[in-house]
């Protein structure tokens, strides 16, 4: 099973790999989105616009780079698919890929904000770190939703509708923990808790996944 | 009936009634969803569908109307009386997990219009269903015992439960509280039943 995992894993890679302009159409999107505030900002943005800005920029860029994980699989790829290997392979190898592209556009949008917005982040490191971990939930929860959408028509607006409620807890913890690596003070053991409760959620995310995605497989 | 008075909250405390068994009704009935969703996808069969879409129906109903409740409630406790501005009562953990939960079951809706197939319909709704509802609740349970608030019950309070104190709650109102809340649930559950009929009446070939 984690061989054929691995496999469908490197063929979404593979495949990124062969349609490199639509890898490089997302980059183009981060760089001028983070552009576009660096303008429209008078000055380097303090530390909580700051934060704020970075997560729902995460966000856009997350249901962007998501979104078309399921919808590039055409009907007829899908059956074939379907006949070589199970559901809760297939769907692993999905959450796998998307979060492995989303941990790449999170470190490529970290570093344009440096670039754009300066650095109000104290401890630099460990902002990378939590931006992992909530870029990871997010492409999570997203390629569920991106699963979801496409068995229905009007897929791509359906996704942000679907998405955003079910993230918005996720979001907020990831937020509020995120405020550590801005010298907040925290008391003691509270941002374990929060990282403890992100990294849960993560795991509930991927067992419902391969609880439930076997149902919406078949047609 | 008498009711005792608290600081700040007085002769409002009568909301518990209304607004508390709302809630309660509320959750209920989503579980209740759930449940006839996880039926669906076991069995298959259309019935358990219709159920879980109304009883949803009807809990967004409920959570309406404690929204209501609460808002009314709040308008004369916080913002009146203690001065609070509406923008920082809006930030308050209870009322986002609530404004969540509500957008949820929205999208739960949107999503079951944007199908013309019904099974197909049923079948990823049932999905949709058991996902939000299993990522929604635990958030609704755990954040607002992480962070502060002004809601009853709330700062400090050694019950640790975020939206009632178990320890203020006096007997003569528990005389009332407990009946509302079996009342205002089972209420729900008639109106969702009257539904789930009319449906069953006009699918009528599709359930055989």
């Amino acid at each position: 099973m984690i061989q054929r995992t691995i496999a469908l894993f490197r063929k979404d890679m593979l495949l990124e790999w062969r349609q490199l302009h639509t890898f490089y159409g997302i980059l183009l999107y981060v760089a001028a989105t983070i552009f576009v505030i660096y303008l429209a900002m008078d000055s380097s943005p303090n530390a909580n616009t700051w934060n704020s800005l970075f997560w729902v920029i995460q966000l856009f860029v997350c249901v962007n780079t998501v979104a078309k994980s399921f919808l590039q699989e055409g009907r007829g790829r899908m059956l074939y698919f379907h006949s070589i290997t199970a559901p809760e392979e297939f769907i692993l190898a999905k959450l796998l890929f998307n979060a492995l592209l989303m941990l790449i556009m999170n470190i490529v949008s970290l570093g344009l904000f440096f670039l754009f917005l300066g650095n109000p982040v104290s401890d630099s490191f460990k902002f990378l770190a939590i931006s992992m971990i909530g870029g990871i939930s997010l492409s999570l929860v997203f390629t569920v939703m991106s699963a979801i959408a496409s068995k229905a028509q009007h897929n791509a607006a359906l996704i942000a509708i679907l998405g955003f409620p079910v993230i918005l807890p996720n979001l907020l913890l990831i937020m509020r923990l995120s405020k550590t690596a801005f010298a907040e003070i925290f008391d003691a053991g509270a941002v374990w808790q929060l990282t403890g409760l992100v990294l849960m959620m993560d795991v509930l995310v991927i067992v419902l996944s391969i609880i439930l995605f076997p149902f919406l497989w078949k047609d | 009936m008498d009711v005792p008075r608290l600081f700040i909250l007085n002769e409002t405390i009568r909301n518990l009634y209304f607004h508390v068994c709302m809630w309660f009704a509320m959750m209920i009935l989503f579980i209740v969803s759930l449940v006839y969703s996880i039926k669906y996808l076991r069995t298959g069969s259309i019935q358990q569908d219709i159920s879980a879409s109304q009883f949803a129906a009807v809990g967004v109903l409920m959570g309406l109307l404690g929204y209501i409740t609460g808002a009314i409630w709040a308008n004369y406790t916080w913002v009146t009386d203690q001065g609070q501005s509406l923008a920082a009562v809006l930030k308050e953990p209870k009322l986002i997990g609530a404004a969540i939960a509500l957008l949820i079951y929205g999208a739960y809706f949107v999503l079951r219009g944007s199908f013309t197939d019904i099974d197909k319909r049923a079948r990823v709704s049932a999905v949709y269903n058991i996902f939000a509802f299993s990522m929604l609740f635990p958030s609704i349970w755990i954040i607002p015992r992480l962070v502060g608030s002004l809601h009853p019950g709330s700062p400090g309070s050694d019950s640790g439960n975020p939206a009632l104190n178990y320890n203020d709650i006096d007997s003569r109102l528990r005389l009332v509280f407990y009946p509302a809340i079996i009342g205002w649930t089972l209420l729900g559950v008639w109106i969702a039943t009257l539904r789930i009929r009319l449906n069953q009446i006009a699918d009528k070939e599709l359930i055989k």
